[in-house]
Order: C-alpha cells, then structure tokens, then sequence
C-alpha cells in the first residue's frame, strides 16, 4: 500500500490557494530567516540588484495613468476647442453678413486693431494674434457692432483660427509612455531573469547539500525520522523555498514599491479623491479576513475528511480481497458514502467561501471605481480636476487593490518557506556520524571479539545487556530466533551502523572504534535479503563491491558466485540493463549478484541474510553453494533460516527480545535444554 | 461517462448561464456609465445627474457581485456534489471488481484514480463554471460594446483584434517552447525522488560499500538537470507577465493615439475612455479562455482514467442461474484445471486434478512463483479458471452465487490485511453479531488469545489501518482466528503460518486438527516442517503438479519435494519425521 509513500503532513492542500490553509507557523522566524540569509549569503548581492530593478520598473511604470489622462486632457481641450469654434463658426460669417469664416475673422481683426487703451490689453491675451491677419476694408458700422457683440463670444475660443487637435504634443506623450512601458518591461525580464538563477542555484545547493547529508547522519538518525520525511525535505520543503525566492519575494517588493507609489501619485491627483481607497482598502481587508477566518474552519474540515476518504478507500482497495472473501461489499460502501457525503459537504462549504474572495474583491473594486467616478465627476465640475485626471485615479485604485489584496497570500507563503527552511536546516544541522579514529586496519585476520557489549536502539531500552563472546578467524557463526527478535541487529553493530552503550568489539585485538569507520567497512562484507540493485548494466552493479575492478575480475567474481551462467542467458550478457524497478532479473539472480559483489570486495568478515522465501528451489541450492565458496576462509556471521547451516556452524547466538539469550554450539545448545532446544524441537513435533 | 455525472445539474447549469448573463451585462455597462458621467461633467452638468447616474452604476456593482456570489455557490454545489456521485460510483463500481481487475488497474492506480483524480475533476467543474463560462459572455458583451464606442473611430476594434492577437500568439509560443521541457519536469523529479530513495533504502549497503561519492555523482546528475530544466522553463515563462503588461499599455496608447485623429466631439472622447476599458475586459476574457487549454488536457486525462474503472467489468460475477450454494459439506474437486492471469503466454497454473473430502488436509508446496497461491485462490473464485472446473459436493463452483460460494470458505490470505477497528471488530468480520463466546473459542484455536488478553483493553484494543500497530506475528494469527470465527466447512489457509515462530506454529497446527478434524482444509506452506503431517502433499513447480501424496511417498517419488526437505531438515531430522 502506497500509504507511507508520503509521511509527513500534505505540506498544500490540493484544493485551493495556500491562503486558505492555515499556514504553519515556523518556530523561530527570525533565526530560520537569519540562516537562510546566510545561506544564500553568495546570492545576495544578485538578489538585491534585483529588488531594484524590481523597485525601478515599478516606478517607471507609476506615471503612466497620470500621463494617459494628460493625453486624454489635451485630446479633450482640442476637441473642446474644435467644438466651440464650429459653433462659433457655424453663427459668425451669417451674422456679420459674410459667407466665410476667414472674412468674419477679416472684420473682428479690423475691429481689434482699431481698439485702443484698456479695451485693447484686456483682449490682447486671447485676440492678439489677430492683429497678424490683415483687416478687411470693407468693414461697415452694422458688422462693427455684430463683432463687439461677438467679441465675448470669441474670447471664450482658445484658439484664434481653427483649432487642431495638439497631435504632436500627444503623440509625444505617447512615445514616452511607449518608452517608459517597455523599459519596465525590460527590467521586469531581467528581474526574473535574474532571480529564477538565484532561485534554481540555491534550490540546487539545498538538494545537493541534503544529498550529501543524507550519507553523513548516523543511522540512528532515521530511527526516528521516516524516508519519506527526508524525501519531502528534498522535494517539498525545497520546491517552498525556490518558489519563494523566485517569485513571492520579488512579488512582495513590487507590491510595497506599488503600493507607496500609487498612494504618493494619488494624494497628488487629490487627496480628496485618495480618501476613497484609504477608507475603502481596511474595510476590503477586514472582510476578507473575515472570510479567510470562516473558510479556514471549513477547509481544515474539507482537508481532514478528503484524508478520511482517501484513507478509507487505500484501506478498501487494499483489503479488497479480505472484503469479497468475507462479503463484506455493502458495508464498506456504506461507510464509504458516509464519508463521502461528509467530504462533499465540506467542500462544498469551502469552495463557496474561498469563492467569495474575488466577488468581494470585484465589489470593493468596484465601489472605489464608482465613487471615484461620482467623486471625480463632482470635482471637475466645480474647477481643479480634469477629466485625465479620473480617467488616471481610476487606473491607480484598481492598481492599489492588487497589492493588498496579494498581501495575505504573499505573508502566508513567506511563513510556509521559512516553516520549510527550518525543517531544511534542522535536517541540514543535524549530528553527524563522529569519527572515533583514525587507524587503519592492516593485514586483518578476522577474530572478533565481543566484551561486555550493552545496547539499545533508544539509550532507556537497552536490549543486549551484557554479551561477551569471541569468534575466531574463519569461524562460522549463525544468529538464530524468531522473526522480530532482532537478528539484524548483530549486522547493524558489526558495521559500526550503531554505536554500543557500553563494552567494545575487538577486530584482532583493537576496539573498533580506534578505526577510522570507512576503512574498517572496507573489510566486512554483507551479503543481505534486501539486495540492493540500482538501474545499470550488471557489470556495474557486481563492480560495485570494488570500483576499480576490470570486467575480468568482475567476471570473476561472477563465475566464484554462480552467477555467470544465468547472466550469460541474458540479452547483452554482462550489458544487460537492471530497469529502475530492479524487477526484469528475478530475486534469486539478484541474490546472487550482491554475492558476486561481495565476492569482488574480497572482505575478510563477512555478513550474510540467508535466503528464505522468495526464491525458486533450483537458484535457491546455487546460492547456497555461492555462499559457501563465499564463506571459505573468513569469518562469518549468518543470520541464519537453515537448520542443516546452523548445526554446521561453529557458534550459535541465540536471540530473542532483542537480547543474545544463549550461546553455543548445537550440541551443547541442546543440552543446555533452553529457548534453543525449545524452538528445535517445536519445529519437529507434531 | 464522466459528463452523465452532470445530468441531474443541467437545471442548475443553465440557472448558473442566466446568472453569468446578468452578471455579464452589468459588469459591461459599467464603463458605458462612466463614460456617461465624464461626458456630463464636460459638459458642465449639475451634480445630481452625476449622482443619479452614480447610483445606478452602484447598482450595476451590486447586481454583479451578487451573480457572481451565487454562481460562486452554485459551483461549489455542483463540483462538490458530481466529485461526490463520481467518487461513489468509482468506489462502489471497484468493489466489484476481482483480482484480475486489480491486477490490471494496480491498486495504486486506483486508489488515484478514486481520490486525486476526481479532485482533479472537481477543481476543474469549479473553474470552469466560474472562470471560463463567464469569459466568453465578457470576450462578446465586450466586443459588442466597444464597436458601439468606436463609433467614427472604427480602427479602434483593430487594436483590440492586434492585441488578442498578440497575446494569444505570445502565450501559445510559450507554452509550446516550455511545454516538453516541463513534461520532463516531472520526469526528472521523479527520478530525482527514485535515486534519492535508493540512497536512502541502500543506506546500509552505500556504506558497507564506502560508495557514497558515486552516490553523490549520480545524484549530483539528476539534480543538476532539474536545476536547468527549471531554469529553462522559469526564464521562459518570465516573458510573460512583461509582455502582457506591454500588450495592455499599448491597447491604451494605441486608443488614444487612433482617437486623437479621429474624435471630433465629446462623446467620442469619452466612449474612448469606456472603449479602453472594454478592451481591458476583453482582453482578459480571452486570457481565461487560453487558460481551458492549460487546464484542460490534465482533466481531460483524469476523466479518461475515470471513464476506464467505470467501463470495466467485473470477469466474476454471478452466472444467470445461479444458486443459493446453502450450506456446503466441503467435498472439493479439481477437475484439469488451467489458469493464466490475462492475456499472458504462460499459464500460472496448468492441468491440476486432485480431490479434497471434507475431514482431509491437503498441503501445497513449492517455491515462489510455482502456483501454490493462485491454486487456492480459485476457489473462492477470487479468479475464475482458464479451462478445467472446480467443484464442491459434485457441483461447479460457478453454479453458485457468489455471496453463497464465499460464505462457505473461510480463508486467511497470504496477506494479512487487518482493517482499522478493534482486535474484536476484525475477527468478528464475518459476523459482527457472533457472541463473544465464539471470538474467544477462535483466538483461543488460533493462539491469539494470550497476547490479546496482554493487550490494555484486550479484545477491544484498537487496531490502525493495515494493522499496522500489531506484529507480523499477531497479525497473522488475528487474521487466522478471523477465519476460524467464520465457521466454514472449507479452510484455507495461504502461507498463513510464516511469521510465527516454530513453537506457536506446532500449536497452531495442533488446535487446528482438534477442533476443524472434521471440515477441509487447504494449507499452503514454504516449511516442510509445517506440512509433513498432512494428509495429502502437493508439490507445485512451475505452475504444474509434480507430486502428490503423503510426505513419506514424495520423499521416495518427487524429486523436487526432496531437494526442498533437503534444503530445509538434514538427514537425521528426515528420518526422525517418518
């Protein structure tokens, strides 16, 4: 059942934004985000050039709703212009009796000119470029006074002649903002450009570092801490902090930078009109953390039933033939829709509520577009605001809403990496496996001795207590007792994969633990059940023992192991490539290939699982014959299923409980009439 | 398949149409209104006509957000209530299935194909129903309006037609450049998880070997191609929201500058003003629209493996006239029988006739692989045969009713599969009303009774899922007192004697031939020692009988019974158990 696959807690759930998700809190926030700072240290410099191109690109972009709406201004003050003078146009020549505009503007020039004094400067502002235009001759006192009466009329035109519609003046506003928008673009590019680097750099140096932590922690490390946790340090928690970096950081300068900015070019439009936000933003923001503290609830419900629900059917499917054996369908489904319509109702619930989100956001949004719009409108009918001016405020308030709105989102995922980190560099800073010394095991005979050794997996339960015994080099031992009685153990202390709580272990004299650990594994050899194949040809997988092998040796070995005839059967021989699964060779020939491993090794202790069950008689009596050409001439522990192999060896350790409870050989074993004796004989008597 | 899940909700799926139109129209008129305000502003109007026209902009928002309130909720009703009835059907259509299903599904498969794909389906339904539903409503009202606006200035549609054009183009061009690459993506995570796995499972074997740096190479390879896959995709996909931002500003600028020619009065201004953002609306309506394509293959496929488990049929089930099997006397025969799982060539078992009478204890023996388990396995009918027939009390298993079949065989599988409940509620599973009297009898034959009196709350101690916070050992001995409870005139019992210890195995067997003398039983066993004593021995060897008989005449016929009594007892231990 694939239910341990992912320990640990579902780090995002899979429905929905992290929002909604209660986040988890790191422990120490301040001192993770210190050690991840550190720990980018190299990266810094990078980083912080991008936050100001972050920063730059957002301010250049700050102006341009305040630049549209000049556009818009001006397009509106020529159009206005355009329409008051086709008015005009449309009344003057008429009254003053003449068929075209240009000689109606002949006469109001001649008039103009011939004004004096006071009258004179006080159009001089709007008619003075009339003066340019020659004055008709014909001027009769009637068209006189239409044009003084049309005067007022013409000082309200902007424009003397025709107005145009200032093109250029637009379109250079135009090709600035063109420039400015691509130059943040630009910026926006290099930015993440440059972040995805750091990000993916970091993130490799995180995997790589857990990598190489993974092979220094002692294995009492992993009592405690399930594969898949380490493996969701590797993906997860990994994959949380890159996200991050590329994108939630930079995301959460750009929504400061905004944020100031557009307030800044708010209040500059008018600070009445920025009221509008500032009351409307912390109501926004109350709601929604109204909502997220409702939906919370339901999805934490959602979550724990949908873990119900699929527990439920990982527990049904793989108990499907204990179900159909015992007929027991129609509870289960009754269960099930129990379950079901539990699940259903919670996610029902917050799906709706996280759906009320953006309807309230929209409906906040577009209350401040609304009211700017009545506000605004209201303004510019009473002087000070030009149209351009909304048309730009408007643009502003929905930039202003999107940060804040962000806002939450952004906190919540920041907390989740540096929730992340934490658990990254707990593993990270975990103790390592120590070196107790440095001395070189030379010319290794292979007499073990054990003195009073004491140990337990957990210090407070020690479960061998006081074993003392010694092997002789070539000696066979084997381990016997019930599955569960710890016969692994004996192998885990051999390899120094455990450390004793007290007494010692004497290769040939010298305490193991004087021995440098790499160098004293280098001459013990194990030989385990679980044999561990890694995809690759087979040549590689025997050199493995030894890595500088040559394919002779190897063959070699292969040959000493029983296992060239088989592999010789194979497509490509020795190039036959072991899939990812391990599972196109069967369990037999992998057997026999981790003996030719160990063959390849050479090692003068040596360490073997005894096959049981999952093999064919015919590869079981090979790799029985395998181990014994293994066997020959070094020390060696068995852990052992045989009853023919455990009369034939020289010492038998007894577990039970974890404890080495009797020792011996078989004869005495039996005499001694004890646990030995006990389960011989219940083997055999019916 | 997966699409008659939504019948029922057709009522409510075109409700929610109605609801997206209204809501569609409102959130369109909004910028129609504006631009009505900045037109009586200009033109000096008095302040209650741009209140008036305020209030019913105000309107407009309200109506929009309360659409789109209860289509946020009739989403939530619908996705969550089809994932519901989808999930049913799915759970309720797999526990139908037999082994064979299984084998062909994988449970992983299944149970993935029951829980995130469906999830899968829902987040989808939701999505849809509120994103994608509504955008085209928007990418037409909206198109609709903004001609209405350009009116004079008609080259303004073209903006907006460059501008999705733009985009359309520039989020296919990225998505097709990135797309392989973050297929792979997975691919190289997966095996990132796969070598990092294997360092953690070889922990022992990496450092008995001291091959840790080649370890750290070959992880070193796979991390780095992550690392730039991700790169790669990360840069790509950079471009994006840039040149979405430009496309934006330049519908904007574009507008402008095609208005600044064209517009001749007011009103053309300001329909400019609510053109803009008509074309804003538009635009993003057409991004939601691309979006189906991102969103759609993954559904697209979690429907497809749906639709695979609901098409599936069960090989075994009821025959038309199938009878009540009652209670059986257990008389068991079979009849040449031959079983190949699939479409495979080689057959699992081949040509098996041998006869059980109930009171007999039949053992099967054999290595791995050699059939031992299928064998048992078919008479329950967990499999039906290729070709041959089993029968009890003279009739063809497949004459009965399932249900009737299986209430007369009583069974402990090789594996031990315990369901999360109490020590009581797993060995009362064949009947949960049985007296207690009965459980205690049944661990008591079972030699489980003494570590479950040791447990804190004896028979009501509560077992977790899989029976995981129980040894092997108890596990199996739970699992047999489970089968011993049900009362059955067959047994079988597959590989069930493997993790107890010699001790408890001899009395298991000894408690066993006292109380169930009388009814037939099926021991599949890798110990010779467990099965000497049997009445009849098979030998099983790649899926064909090789020996039959007691274990004194196979120690003189069948050479593959002796290599395994050799490989297991020596000589002396040999001549002992005769």
């Amino acid at each position: 059942m694939p239910a341990n696959n992912h320990a640990g807690p579902p780090r995002r759930g899979p429905m929905g934004p992290g929002m909604m998700m209660p986040g988890e809190k790191p422990k120490e926030f301040k001192k993770t985000l210190g050690k991840l700072i550190r720990y980018m240290r190299t990266s810094l410099p990078v980083m912080i050039v991008s936050f100001l191109i972050a920063i730059a690109s957002v301010i250049l972009t700050l102006n341009i709703p305040n630049i549209l709406g000049e556009a818009t201004d001006t397009l509106i003050s020529g159009v206005l212009g355009k329409q008051v003078y086709s008015a005009v146009e449309e009344e003057l020549p008429s009254r003053l009796g003449v068929s075209s505009m240009d000689s109606a503007l002949e006469i109001v020039a001649g008039m103009y000119n011939s004004m004096t004094g006071e009258n004179k400067t006080k159009y001089d502002v709007t008619l003075g470029d009339l003066a340019s235009i020659a004055p008709s001759d014909e001027v009769d006192s009637a068209q006189n006074n239409v044009a003084e009466k049309y005067l007022e009329g013409l000082m309200s035109l902007p424009l003397y002649y025709e107005p145009q519609i200032d093109i250029d003046s637009i379109i250079r506003i135009l090709i600035l903002m063109i420039a400015l928008i691509c130059a943040s673009g630009a910026l926006t590019y290099v930015q993440s450009f440059l972040l995805a680097g750091v990000a993916q750099k970091i993130s490799y140096r995180f995997r790589r570092d857990i990598d190489v932590k993974i092979s220094k922690l002692p294995l009492k490390y992993y009592d405690k801490v399930s594969n898949g946790e380490v493996l969701s340090y590797l993906t997860n928690d990994v994959d949380n902090i890159s996200i991050t970096l590329n994108q939630s950081l930079a995301q959460f300068v750009t929504s400061i930078t905004t944020l100031v900015g557009v307030l800044i070019m708010m209040l500059r439009i008018s600070w009445i009109l920025t009221l509008i936000p500032v009351v409307i933003v912390p109501i926004s923001l109350l709601l929604i953390m109204l909502v997220i503290k409702h939906s919370q609830k339901h999805f934490v419900r959602q979550q724990k039933y949908l873990a119900e629900v699929n527990g439920h059917i990982e527990e049904m499917y793989g108990a499907h033939q204990v179900i159909d054996l015992f007929n027991a369908q129609e509870n289960s489904r009754a269960e099930f829709a129990e379950y079901n319509n539990k699940l259903a109702s919670a996610a029902r619930k917050s799906q709706f509520l996280s759906g009320l989100m953006q309807p309230i956001m929209q409906f906040i949004g577009n209350i401040g577009y609304v009211l700017t719009c009545i506000v605004g409108g209201i303004l510019v009918v009473n002087g000070g605001l030009g149209v351009g001016n909304i048309q730009a405020f408007i643009q502003y308030i929905r930039q202003f809403n999107q940060p804040v709105s962000q806002f939450g989102n952004i906190m919540n995922t920041l907390q989740l990496t540096v929730a992340s980190a934490e658990r990254v560099f707990a593993f990270l800073e975990a103790d390592e496996e120590k070196e107790t010394g440095d001395k070189c095991p030379e010319n290794v005979q292979g007499n073990i001795e054990f003195k009073n050794v004491r140990f337990g997996y957990d210090p407070d339960k020690i479960i061998i207590n006081d074993f003392s015994s010694s092997v002789r080099a070539g000696e066979r031992v084997a381990i016997v007792g019930p599955t569960g009685a710890g016969k692994t153990t004996m192998v885990k202390l051999l390899m120094r994969y455990y450390e004793l709580n007290g007494g010692a272990i004497y290769l040939d004299g010298r305490d193991m633990t004087e021995f440098n650990r790499e160098k004293l594994r280098d001459e013990f050899g194990m030989v385990l059940q679980d044999t561990w194949l890694f995809s690759g040809t087979i040549m590689e997988n025997i050199r493995y023992g030894r890595l500088d092998a040559t394919d002779d040796e190897v063959k070699a070995a292969a040959v000493t192991a029983c296992a060239d005839h088989f592999i010789r059967t194979l497509e490509g021989g020795y190039g036959f490539e072991i899939n990812e699964e391990a599972d196109n060779i069967s369990q037999g020939q992998k057997q026999l290939l981790t003996i030719a491993r160990a063959v390849l090794a050479d090692p003068k202790v040596l360490i073997l699982d005894e096959a049981t069950s999952s093999v064919d008689t015919r590869t079981e009596l090979l790799i029985q014959k395998a181990m014994n050409r293994l066997m020959e001439g070094r020390t060696s522990f068995i852990i052992a299923h045989r009853l023919s192999t455990i009369k034939d060896a020289d010492l038998i350790l007894v577990m039970r409980d974890g404890d080495i409870v009797e020792q011996g050989n078989h004869e005495t074993l039996m005499k001694q009439n004890g646990f030995y004796a006990t389960l011989y004989n219940s083997q055999f008597s019916r | 398949m997966v699409s008659g899940f939504y019948k029922k909700y057709i009522p409510l799926i075109l409700l929610v149409l109605a609801l997206l139109f209204v809501q569609a129209m409102c959130d369109l008129a909004l910028p129609d209104k504006m631009a009505q305000i900045m037109n009586e502003v200009i033109t000096g109007a008095a302040t209650t006509a741009v209140l008036k026209i305020g209030l019913v902009m105000l309107g407009y928002s309200a109506a929009v957000t309360a659409c789109s309130v209860a289509v946020g909720y009739l989403a939530a009703y619908i996705g969550s209530g089809a994932s519901r009835d989808m999930r049913a059907a799915i759970f309720n259509k797999v526990s139908t299935f037999s082994g064979t299903e299984y084998d062909r599904f994988t449970t992983s498969s299944l149970i993935t194909r029951s829980t995130n794909d469906v999830m899968q389906i829902q987040m989808f339904t939701i999505m849809l129903i509120r994103i994608v539903l509504y955008a085209p409503m928007m990418a037409v009202g909206g198109i609709i309006r903004a001609v209405q606006n350009s009116s004079g200035m008609s080259y303004l549609v073209w903006v907006i037609v460059a501008a999705v054009a733009a985009l359309v183009t520039t989020i296919l061009v990225l998505l097709l450049v990135a797309q392989p690459k973050f297929m792979s993506l997975q691919k190289i995570m997966d095996r990132l998880n796969l070598v990092a796995r294997e360092g953690l499972t070889g922990m022992m074997v990496i450092r008995a070997f001291n091959t840790q740096e080649r370890e750290e190479q070959r992880f070193d390879g796979v991390n780095k191609e992550l690392r730039d896959t991700n790169l790669f995709v990360n840069r790509v996909m950079s471009a994006l929201m840039p040149v979405i931002m430009i496309i934006m500003n330049g519908v904007s600028i574009a507008v402008v500058w095609i208005a600044s020619y064209y517009a001749t009065d007011i009103t053309m201004v300001t329909n400019m003003m609510a053109f803009m953002q008509y074309a804003m609306q538009i635009i993003m309506a057409f991004m939601m629209v691309t979006m189906v394509f991102v969103l759609m293959p993954r559904a697209i496929v979690a429907a497809k493996r749906i639709n695979e488990v609901l098409k599936t049929e069960s090989v075994i089930s009821d025959a038309k006239d199938a009878a009540d099997a009652g209670r059986l006397k257990g008389d068991v025969a079979f009849e040449n029988v031959t079983f190949r799982y699939g479409d495979s060539e080689n057959a699992a078992i081949e040509n098996i006739s041998f006869t059980a009478a109930s009171g007999m204890t039949t053992a099967i023996i054999g290595a791995t692989g050699s059939g031992k388990s299928t064998l048992v396995s078919l008479l329950p009918r967990m499999y039906d045969v290729s070709s041959g027939r089993i029968t009890i009390d003279g009739k063809d298993i497949r004459s009965f009713t399932l249900k009737s079949l299986r209430d007369n065989i009583a069974y402990v599988p090789q594996k031990n599969v315990l369901l999360s409940g109490t020590i009581a509620s797993n060995i009362k599973y064949a009947d949960e009303n049985g007296s207690d009297g009965r459980m205690v009898k049944a661990s008591e034959i079972a030699q489980a009774a003494e570590f479950i009196n040791e447990k804190p709350e004896q028979y009501d101690d509560p077992i977790a899922q899989g029976g995981a916070n129980v040894s092997g050992g108890q596990k199996q001995r739970i699992a047999i007192a489970r089968a011993v409870f049900k009362q059955a005139p067959i047994y079988v019992f597959d590989d069930s004697f493997s993790a107890l210890d010699f001790k408890t195995d001899a009395n298991l067997r000894k408690a066993l031939g006292e109380n169930l003398g009388d009814k037939t039983i099926f021991i599949v066993a890798q110990r010779v020692g467990s099965i000497m004593g049997a009445d009849r021995i098979i030998v099983m060897d790649d899926g064909k009988m090789v020996g039959y008989g007691t274990h004194r005449q196979l120690m003189e016929t069948c050479p593959v019974y002796q290599d395994i009594a050799r490989s297991q007892l020596s000589e002396e231990e040999l001549a002992n158990a005769r």
